[in-house]
């Protein structure tokens, strides 16, 4: 077995509030393998993005403890130099709003060939070169044109090609997209998508596809990870995950999911909201939502543990030895008709 | 753009007609002209000939018109002390007072945006509560108390520096830096919260993550950024620095445009002191368009914006 390309182990992340740090991330355990999309999905406020940008060194005012291990190396007890090296080369990283993701007063020519100096030492013609090569590659039109443009004269779907571009600049190992489609209508992101999808397949570069919509999840990911109030909850192949659902949120998530092919709808169909990091429960975080919820769950939050006949997929739930046998009748179950039971 | 700055130029002409207007009024109903400069023991007939020959005689209404009808023709007047022409005794004051003025919005700017970016990038440790501490003291205290200050400890107690006059370049440092404190202070305040305003923003973020480190992060992205909110209080400053002159020349003794205003002002001297107030407003009138210009420069949204408006 050849080892993955990126590992984040027990990473935490504590955020300083003035009179007391607050834990957003408890103990996160992922990785992503060479080539492959990765799928991270939860309700906003989950801790999705700090995820990231806490294994990167990005987030700035928070306790960052774990390890986060790229490639073998630990990217958190990196200098900041070894660190800048991987940022935008070997992992780069796209986000949720494109418009203002990208400097407003730079023209769209000099952020991409920003890139290209940082990571290939492309300066002038060369750079220039490139960087329309790069906006042709991320299908823009008139790149030449557009690198004399400002951020504020492109559109929405526009900027985040640029971004795109901007992250190919590095020639990554792993792109991780937060939310890339989010702040874009349904055509735009079905194209953002593809060009994602693509890039990838040309490329070989893992994709950690960060998205609160398990439709666009369904679409791109290998594998899928579930989080929940600053936990993973559920992890498994993307095939497993959507064919039965372990954890009662990730079932929730599912039922909320019209049909996967047709048009995708916000996840709303679970009663309640995620908790806020410093309102957490003694017990597991979803307990107060979920409609299985028994003594058991209000004692410890649940840890990751192995489903008895599936190897490749973890859930944490305390209950999930009696909700797993004859799970496959119940996989979407709604949870509506379990509270009527109860 | 043009048509822009056209409005605004229109607006600070209305301004400064304004102010002249209401320094006429106020000049004119607070003392005659004739007593105070003739003294209080001149002939009757001396102090007629003295109203009739500057037309103080006339109804105010008609002293008001023909003024502005003198300004109309490029005439600002004379000074009732000696008969020279307003504006000869004022530029004759210029000189001066730029060297004060000019090295204090240096040492501002130097000293205020050092500051404000320093205390920003360290934000909440106990170097920015440091500066921000200093700088409150900075903008509370009035001008003059701070120019008192200095020259007590710097003049009086440890006399490194004279306490006034003109003389050497030594007596312009006690007045510059008695101005140059209380901008910075204000300056500081307004490029740290520029700043993290900025620093908070997603592509502070993106140009992180692109792999720049934090000094190129700060220099190319936040810095050029955070300049855009600052420029505009360095227009501002340029007035409060004329006024502090007007304080600070009097405190040290220095020869400049503040002391003039504060002499002519006493003695009723009209035509000077409205041309020192002419010549402020267009001073701020200039220093807004050029920060109107580099904001244009500075910022392509606001280029594009402006240009599309005006046509
Ligand atoms: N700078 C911060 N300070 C304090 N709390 C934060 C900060 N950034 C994020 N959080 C909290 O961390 C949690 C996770 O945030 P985030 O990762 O952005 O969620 P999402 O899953 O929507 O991407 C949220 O509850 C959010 O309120
Ligand atoms: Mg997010």
């Amino acid at each position: 077995m050849t080892t993955p390309l990126m590992q984040l182990r027990g990473l935490t992340v504590d955020f300083d509030t003035g009179p007391r740090f607050v834990r957003a991330l408890h103990g996160i355990d992922m990785e992503i393998r060479r080539g492959e999309t990765l799928g991270v999905v939860g309700e906003s406020g989950c801790g999705k993005s700090i995820t990231w940008l806490a294994a990167l060194g990005l987030l700035g005012g928070a306790r960052v403890s774990g390890q986060v291990l790229f490639d073998g190396d630990d990217l958190l007890g990196m200098g900041p130099r070894a660190l800048s090296k991987v940022r935008g080369g070997r992992v780069a990283l796209i986000f949720q709003d494109p418009a203002s993701a990208l400097n407003p007063v730079q023209r769209v020519g000099r952020q991409i060939g920003e890139a290209l100096a940082l990571h290939r030492g492309l300066r002038g013609d060369a750079a220039r070169t490139e960087a329309r090569r790069l906006l042709d590659r991320v299908g823009m039109s008139n790149a030449a044109q557009r690198l004399n443009e400002y951020p504020h004269e492109l559109s929405g779907g526009m900027n985040q090609r640029v971004m795109i571009a901007m992250a190919l600049a590095g020639e990554p190992d792993l792109l991780i997209a937060d939310e890339p489609t989010t702040a874009l209508d349904a055509t735009i992101q079905a194209q953002i998508l593809d060009l994602l999808g693509n890039l990838q397949r040309e490329t070989g570069m893992a994709l950690a596809l960060i998205s609160h919509d398990l439709g666009v999840i369904a679409d791109m990911a290998d594998r899928v990870a579930v989080m929940y109030a600053g936990r993973v909850i559920e992890e498994a192949p993307a095939a497993d995950l959507f064919a039965t659902p372990g954890h009662p949120y990730t079932r929730g998530l599912l039922a909320a999911l019209p049909d996967l092919d047709g048009p995708r709808a916000r996840l709303a169909a679970i009663p309640g909201s995620v908790p806020a990091p410093n309102g957490l429960p003694p017990g597991c975080a979803f307990a107060r939502r979920c409609a299985h919820v028994d003594g058991v769950c209000e004692t410890a939050p649940p840890t990751l543990r192995v489903l008895p006949d599936a190897p490749a997929r973890h859930v944490a739930c305390a209950r999930m030895d009696a909700l797993w046998c004859g799970q496959n009748s119940v996989a979407a179950a709604p949870q509506t008709r379990e509270r009527a039971n109860a | 753009m043009l048509l822009y700055t056209l409005s605004r130029l229109a607006r600070a002409l209305v301004t400064v007609v304004l102010i002249v207007t209401l320094a006429f009024i106020i000049l004119r109903m607070t003392g005659d002209p004739s007593i105070i400069i003739l003294g209080p023991d001149a002939p009757e007939q001396a102090y007629e000939a003295f109203r009739r020959n500057w037309g103080l005689d006339q109804p105010l209404i008609v002293q008001y018109f023909k003024y502005f009808g003198a300004i109309a023709e490029g005439d600002l007047g004379r000074s009732m002390r000696d008969g020279r022409p307003a504006l000869d005794v004022v530029m004759d004051r210029v000189p001066m007072t730029l060297a004060l003025t000019l090295p204090a919005l240096v040492f501002n700017l130097i000293l205020g945006l050092g500051a404000g970016v320093f205390a920003a990038l360290n934000r909440n440790t106990w170097i920015d509560r440091a500066i921000m501490t200093v700088s409150v003291v900075g903008f509370t205290v009035p001008s003059f108390v701070m120019g008192l200050v200095l020259a007590m400890v710097f003049a009086v107690q440890l006399k490194w520096l004279p306490s006034g006059g003109s003389g050497s370049w030594a007596h312009a440092i006690l007045p510059v830096i008695s101005m140059g404190m209380i901008g910075a202070a204000v300056i500081a305040r307004f490029t740290r919260s520029a700043m993290l305003e900025v620093l908070g923003q997603p592509y502070i973020r993106t140009a992180s993550a692109k792999g720049l480190s934090w000094g190129a992060v700060v220099l190319r992205h936040a810095l050029p950024n955070a300049a855009i909110p600052v420029l505009t209080i360095i227009g501002f400053m340029v007035g409060s620095l004329v006024a502090g002159a007007v304080v600070i020349e009097s405190i040290f003794s220095w020869p400049g445009l503040g002391r003039l205003l504060v002499g002519a002002v006493a003695n009723r001297d009209l035509a000077v002191v409205q041309t020192i107030l002419i010549l402020i407003g267009f001073t701020m009138v200039f220093a807004n368009l050029m920060v109107d210009l580099a904001y244009g420069w500075v910022d392509p949204r606001l280029r594009i914006r402006t240009l599309s408006t005006a046509k």
